[in-house]
């Protein structure tokens, strides 16, 4: 079986758009044409082309070639490949549930609250639980924000609080209410053993008892964190892997102004 | 002074430099007065304490937060100490250790003069200068012997969270050709008012810096150093709450860099400003004296900012450094001053602008190895574009003449470093660098073109901005956000509650002895 540098078989594949069958494209429809790279803690050599051939064979491809291989230190080889993947996805029952919101840039958002709310939107956010990790939460808050998109406390239309990791739901609550928080955004990264769900609930629990579960826009994030989930959990959003800032920013100014105007 | 390839008037130069000296006395004098529970803790490892009590608290907090409870700081940890050696002849290890165990009270001894105290704690004093010193001379023998890497050094981070798989991360760098290794901490690290004891495995987008760690890293660059016949620097973070306690526990255990800036925990990380200018200070003095190189973290003003509208804060930033470091006794060739290369991809002839910046900041800092960041703000995950953004950036780096190149990594905003995207961004750097190595000797640029019309239009905003951070004193202009846009009050922000006057009893010996190196041999 050639597995050469050029492959010049025949395209013998159905070439026509199946939506229900979809693969990826290189440069004819339905070829499988994806590019992959990756390390393996062996030596390079014959043993470790081969397999990494294995490895494509075994995640679906056909045609498996090694274009390139480096040693990076002794014992770990880098690999750039090609493969022709043969599984398929069907496009037309793809279902994801978004927030219903337009994403707006910094500026877009400040004019809009300008307009609308005619104050500055205050938000309190937190790293709840035992979670100590405040990456997501200042990656959304912090002046600095993250990749570039800037945090919460950069808008001027927003009030951003930042009260940290390890914040007890109580603390948050208090904190809520001293503020007059129109949102809470409560961040989740520690996720081993669904630890975050039971706190995320208890958290809407306590707000209903305190009668607050209507007052406050409740949004949770965390690259776990999918909006279908907080839906389920009884938050208003959620926020998940890939999502800034910007994403919440200008979903809590569009939820507030839909509140506002029923 | 050479000429300016840029055209750039240094009598305005030393202007700006004059300004930003008088800025940095101006804060001196509010830091001679005061200490901090960082610095006391930091010279109660310089005599020797170190380890954990049974809850796992580091022995120096627990002496520090001892005074500090008793409301006695303004004395700071070394008069109690000495006090405490005198009458019980045992070691500061020993005596932190009882009083951890609370059957000692370290203040209940008879107050002795000043001259006791320091022949009392000279021994413990004489070690820690002594292994620091040794340190220092360990890398100067490396340097003389195996040798270096050219510069543009090339800088890459490590990042798993495991120090002893950093370790296999930082092997592979140096094999491949990197010339300095960052051990990145683990996020919020910064915001811990004490630092974690022994090697660590848990660490999240980053691994805790502990001395143990250091150690253990350090030690495995020695290894692989001496292997490829290069001498491997190690970098790490003095920055945020324990800033002068991670200096003192890099400068024992022979680290070569330190992220350390007067401003950065400040601006971005909300620590109080009294706090950070104290604790800075004798960050600085420790980093001076053990020969470290300073990275200061300009680079992230143009995170926030634009890094065109905003590049004179940058200047202004890096001369405020420079005068605050030269008060500390750390000289010119420590300094690694920041700036960036974060300009907007899109922005038309960027490249022009980005050399200018790069060039002028080379021509206005000759001595300091300055340390330029790669692009971050404008990388999207299309590591592709993002490997020629890196390329754009290293270009102007070996061209500019640049001391630290902290090599962009094509997975930027994605994740931190795989051992492959090290390779794929050293292999990008060591091939620009080469093959452009004279590039700089060899151009010069159009009179009154783009890049000479930059550099000066930025040296121009620099010194307005200078000006008026001294008419308004800096902690007043900080409060006011005329730095960086971001208001930050005086008695704001964490760390407040750790500042302390000196009271009459103060006594650290180690500013004098690091200050002026002549005591060495003492």
């Amino acid at each position: 079986m050639s597995e050469g540098l050029y492959n010049t078989r025949s395209n013998d594949f159905d070439q026509t758009l199946d939506l229900t069958k979809i693969k990826p494209y290189g440069d004819t429809m339905n070829d499988g044409k994806t590019q992959l790279s990756f390390t393996l803690p062996v030596p390079a050599g014959d043993e470790a082309t081969e397999a990494a051939k294995l490895l494509l064979r075994k995640m679906g491809f056909d045609n498996p070639q090694v274009v390139y291989y480096k040693e990076l230190k002794e014992g770990f080889t880098f690999f750039n490949c090609y493969g022709s993947y043969t599984g398929t996805v069907d496009y037309t029952k793809i279902h994801v549930p978004k927030i219903d919101a337009a994403k707006w840039s910094m500026q877009e958002t400040d004019a809009f609250v300008k307009e609308n709310i005619g104050r500055k939107i205050i938000v309190v956010g937190a790293s709840t639980g035992t979670d100590a990790h405040t990456v997501g939460i200042d990656a959304i808050m912090n002046m600095k924000g993250f990749a570039g998109r800037y945090g919460l406390e950069r808008y001027e239309m927003f009030d951003a609080i930042n009260m940290g990791s390890q914040v007890l739901n109580e603390e948050l609550i208090a904190k809520a209410i001293e503020t007059n928080a129109d949102a809470l955004l409560v961040s989740q990264t520690v996720t081993q053993k669904d630890v975050h769900i039971k706190n995320m609930v208890e958290l809407v629990e306590m707000l209903e008892a305190e009668g607050l579960r209507s007052k406050v826009i409740l949004c949770a994030g965390g690259p776990r964190i999918s909006h279908e989930l907080a839906k389920e959990l009884g938050y208003d959003a959620g926020f998940g892997m890939n999502t800034y800032a910007d994403d919440v920013a200008s979903y809590i100014a569009q939820e507030m102004t839909r509140r506002k105007n029923p | 002074m050479t000429k300016s390839k840029l055209g750039i008037d240094f009598n305005k130069v030393q202007r700006a430099r004059d300004v930003a000296a008088k800025i940095a006395a101006d804060v001196q004098r509010f830091a001679d007065n005061y200490t901090t529970v960082a610095v006391e803790r930091t010279l109660c490892r310089l005599v020797g304490i170190d380890n954990v009590d049974d809850t796992g608290a580091p022995l120096p907090n627990v002496l520090v937060d001892d005074l500090k409870n008793k409301n006695v700081l303004e004395h700071g940890a070394l008069f109690f100490l000495g006090n405490a050696v005198i009458e019980t002849g045992q070691s500061p290890q020993q005596i932190a250790e009882r009083v951890a165990s609370e059957s000692l009270d370290i203040t209940a001894f008879p107050f002795r003069t000043k001259n006791e105290v320091a022949q009392a704690l000279q021994p413990f004093v004489k070690a820690s200068i002594q292994q620091i010193t040794e340190r220092r001379k360990k890398r100067e023998h490396y340097l003389a012997t195996i040798g270096e890497g050219s510069r543009p050094y090339l800088y890459v981070i490590v990042a798993t969270g495991n120090i002893y798989e950093d370790v296999v991360q930082a092997e592979a760098a140096a094999r491949q050709g990197a010339d300095i290794i960052a051990v990145i901490r683990t996020t919020g690290q910064s915001l811990l008012d004490y630092v974690p004891f022994g090697a660590t495995t848990e660490g999240f987008g980053g691994t805790y810096a502990t001395q143990e760690n250091f150690r253990i890293m350090r030690g495995a660059l020695d290894k692989v150093g001496e292997d490829v016949g290069r001498y491997i620097r190690l970098c790490n973070y003095c920055s945020g709450l324990c800033m002068p306690e991670i200096a003192a526990m890099g400068a024992l255990e022979g680290l070569d860099v330190m992220l350390n800036d007067a401003l950065y925990g400040i601006l971005f990380r909300d620590i109080n400003m009294q706090r950070t200018m104290v604790d800075q200070f004798m960050s600085r003095v420790i980093n001076g004296f053990a020969g470290v190189i300073i990275n200061t973290g300009e680079d992230n003003y143009l995170t926030t900012a634009d890094a065109v509208e905003e590049a004179h804060t940058v200047l202004a930033s890096d001369l405020i450094n420079e005068q605050l470091a030269l008060l500390a006794g750390l000289p010119e060739e420590q300094m690694g001053l920041g700036h960036a290369f974060e300009m907007n991809p899109d922005l038309e002839n960027g490249f022009l602008l980005e050399l200018a910046q790069a060039q002028m900041t080379r021509e206005i800092f000759p001595k300091a190895p300055l340390k330029y960041m790669p692009p971050t703000k404008f990388m999207t995950g299309n590591i592709f574009k993002g490997h020629l953004q890196d390329a754009l950036f290293n270009m102007i780096g070996v061209w500019t003449h640049q001391g630290i190149q902290l090599l962009g990594m094509p997975t930027e905003a994605i994740h931190t470093p795989f051992m492959s995207d090290r390779y794929l961004s050293i292999e990008n750097a060591k091939y620009i660098f080469n093959n452009m190595r004279n590039i700089g000797d060899e151009v010069e640029f159009k009179e009154g073109g783009i890049i000479q019309t930059r550099a000066k239009e930025v040296l121009d905003k620099t010194i307005a901005l200078l000006e008026e951070l001294q008419e308004e004193g800096l902690f007043t202009a900080i409060e006011k956000g005329i730095f960086g846009n971001v208001k930050r009050a005086k008695t704001g922000g964490k760390g407040l509650s750790g500042v302390s006057m000196k009271g009459t009893h103060y006594y650290n010996p180690f500013i004098d002895l690091m200050m002026n190196p002549k005591h060495e041999e003492l």
